[in-house]
This record gives structure tokens, C-alpha cells and sequence, in this order.
């Protein structure tokens, strides 16, 4: 039994005055991998039907490896903000959605410095 | 975690069937939820068949005469009749509405009446509001100033500042949007909802008010304002033709704006 008033209820802990970062990066994230999508498809492209040695030429372009290593950092920071509201949204136990967001985090972090140290090894390897 | 599945103390059951006089012309059946909290009973559905030569217009007549003429226990909200009070929202065949603005004539076959969607149920279509309206309280919904009102008359507004209000003002916190919003369902402690936003938004575009700097920072937070994901369950729903998602873009706008 609480009695707790009902103003105090829906006004809990205040303001966290945070969240418009987090909503602003998704958009910004979501318009940047519109251009940046093309050059990973042609990037699969390539994979899929050049040879190794035309694939790595292409990658070895400024702008192309530059494009995709945007590409990687903007899906994984769009893929952990996205996945961050899908646990606030369905997940009310706070240590488990923390825990979740926390891991999330850290799972699109390791990704996406694995990816681009992927990327470094095939535009600078002899 | 959310569930998904309806506990068993609220899973319905059939209820009684209510004939229409062997005269009746124009029979039009009412489903109509039922529960009462005092009889530890499981929420049952009653059917009501009514003779629309002898009933008003509205869905709200339908039920004004179950009431009066053929079941006085049935248990709801109503006032105005016109829409203004806020007072009959209901869910009708799975959307949410004012039933004295809801003409009977709208529905195909069956009409199907339920409290508004995931609120406590207080008994039959009365559904527990206090929180709405603490969340109501909450956005501290008057007008905030440090500067003292003109001594001769009342604070001024221009004709195009007045115009920013309307599609605001006219919200008569029916609770339709918020109920049918599922954010609003996963996340009702904490997500203020689509008419509260409103609200807000109304105050925060009220060129009188002096307080619009605080008003954003109280609403800055990932629960209070960022559930809403732009579903539209809101803008679809309104009885009023209003438009609280728009109004919600708006408050993320100016949050943006500010940055």
C-alpha cells in the first residue's frame, strides 16, 4: 500500500533532460545511410562478382573506403539507438533494460571498430 | 516485460441477452461490456437488441435508453451530449470515441462498446482516470508569467499568435488519443501521452506565456516525450479532428530548435 499522491505518481523522479540527442542522432543516422547504402551495395557487388585484386582497387580509393567506414558507423550507432528504444519500450525491469542497453552498446561498438580495422587491413595490406 | 495476454480475472465471458419487443421494426444489437468489481466475477458481454424507431440518433442514446428502459445497472459517463465535456469516451468496434458525437447510423451489423483500451476498469464503461489527470497536473497546464498583467487591461495577444492556438484549445482531454496509443499502453507511468503532450504544446506555443524554457526542460526526457513514435493511433482516433501527434512534432522540434 502507497499513499502516494497521484500528482506525486505521475510526476515520479522528474525530468531525466535528456533523449532529444538520442532521437536527433537517429534521424541525422537514418538520412546519412540513404546515400551511403549505395556504396555498400556496390561494395557486395563487387564482392559477389569482381575478382579480389578489382575489389580491393576500388577499396582502396579514398572516397570509396571513406564512404563505406561512414556506412559502418553510422548502421551501428543507428542499430544501438534503435535497439535502445525497443527495450525502454517493452522491457520495464530497469536493471535488466539497463544491462541490455549497456551490452547493445558495447556489442555495435566492438562491431563497427572491427569492421573498420577490416577495412584499414584491406586498403593498406602490401 | 510487457504482456501481451489478458490475466484471467479479465478474460470475458457471455452475458445476458436483452430481446427486443416482438414488435420491433428496426433492431440494431448492442454488445456492451460488463463488469462489476463488487461480484468477483470474470467481465461479461451483454447483448442488447434495441428498436432504432424508438431511440435517438446517437450511440449515446442507445445507451441512455439501455440505462433507462432496460437495464438501470449498466454503469457509464456522460454529460454534455454534444461533445464539449469529454465525459463518454468509449471504445466502439475497436476505436476510440465520444458516443454522443458517434451516430448509430456509422456502424455496420453489431456495435460493440468496451471501456477506453488499457486503463483500470472502475466498473462496466467507467474507466479510471486519475492518473490521466495527475498527468494532466503535471504539465502545470495555466498560464506561467513573471511579468505583471498590464493595471488596465489583460495581457495582449496578436490576431496571428491567437490563430497558433487553435487545434490546441479545443481539447476536451477525452483521453481517446492517449488510451489508444501503445506507447501509451507499454509506458503509462511514465509516457505523459498524446492529449497531455498536447497540453504541453499548447502552453509552450502560448505567446503570454513566460515560462517556455522550464516547461521544455520538464518534457526533455526519454519516457515523458520520446515513447511516442509517431504511430498516429492518436490523429486517427480524435473526436475532436484534432492532431496530437502534429502537436508532439512540435514540442520535438523547439527541443531540437534549442540545442
Amino acid at each position: 500500500m502507497r499513499y502516494q499522491s497521484a500528482l506525486a505518481r505521475a510526476q515520479g523522479m522528474g525530468s531525466a533532460k535528456s533523449g532529444t540527442h538520442h532521437w536527433w542522432m537517429q534521424r541525422i543516422t537514418a538520412i546519412a545511410l540513404l546515400p551511403l547504402s549505395f556504396y555498400l551495395l556496390q561494395f557486395l557487388y563487387l564482392i559477389l562478382t569482381a575478382p579480389y585484386s578489382e575489389t580491393r582497387e576500388w577499396i582502396q580509393q579514398a572516397f570509396n573506403s571513406t564512404a563505406l567506414i561512414l556506412w559502418i558507423i553510422a548502421v551501428c550507432y543507428h542499430a544501438a539507438l534503435g535497439l535502445q528504444v525497443v527495450y525502454e519500450d517493452y522491457i520495464s525491469s530497469i536493471g535488466r533494460r539497463m544491462t541490455l542497453v549497456w551490452l547493445t552498446h558495447l556489442v555495435f561498438t566492438g562491431l563497427a571498430v572491427t569492421a573498420i580495422i577490416a577495412i584499414f587491413n584491406l586498403v593498406f595490406a602490401g | 516485460m510487457v504482456e501481451f495476454s489478458l490475466p484471467k480475472n479479465s478474460r470475458l465471458t457471455e452475458g445476458k441477452t436483452f430481446p427486443a419487443a416482438a414488435d420491433a421494426k428496426n433492431v440494431k444489437v448492442f454488445e456492451v461490456y460488463r463488469w462489476d468489481p463488487d461480484s468477483g466475477e470474470n467481465p461479461r458481454i451483454d447483448h442488447y437488441e434495441i428498436d432504432l424507431e424508438q431511440c435517438g440518433p446517437m450511440v449515446l442514446d442507445a445507451i441512455l435508453k439501455i440505462k433507462n428502459e432496460i437495464d438501470p445497472t449498466l454503469t457509464f459517463r456522460r454529460s454534455c451530449r454534444e461533445g464539449v465535456c469529454g465525459s463518454c469516451a468509449m471504445n466502439v468496434n475497436g476505436r476510440n470515441t465520444l458516443v454522443c458525437t458517434k451516430a448509430i447510423s456509422d456502424y455496420d451489423g453489431v456495435i460493440k462498446i468496451f471501456p477506453l483500451p488499457h486503463m483500470k476498469v472502475i466498473k462496466d464503461l467507467v474507466p479510471d482516470m486519475n492518473h490521466f489527470y495527475a498527468q494532466y497536473a503535471s504539465i502545470k497546464p495555466w498560464i506561467e508569467t513573471q511579468t505583471p498583467a498590464p493595471a488596465d487591461r489583460e495581457r495582449l495577444q496578436s490576431r496571428e499568435d491567437r490563430a497558433k492556438l487553435d487545434g490546441l484549445y479545443e481539447c476536451v482531454l477525452c483521453a481517446c488519443c492517449s488510451t489508444s496509443c501503445p506507447s501509451y499502453w507499454w509506458n503509462s507511468e511514465r509516457y505523459l501521452g498524446p492529449a497531455v503532450l498536447l497540453q504541453a504544446y499548447r502552453w509552450l506555443t502560448d505567446s503570454r506565456d513566460e515560462n517556455t524554457g522550464a516547461r521544455l526542460d520538464e518534457l526533455e526526457d526519454p519516457f515523458k516525450l520520446y515513447r511516442c513514435h509517431t504511430i498516429m493511433n492518436c490523429t486517427d482516433t480524435c473526436p475532436k479532428g484534432l492532431n496530437p501527434a502534429k502537436a508532439i512534432a512540435g514540442i520535438k522540434q523547439m527541443l531540437v530548435e534549442r540545442k
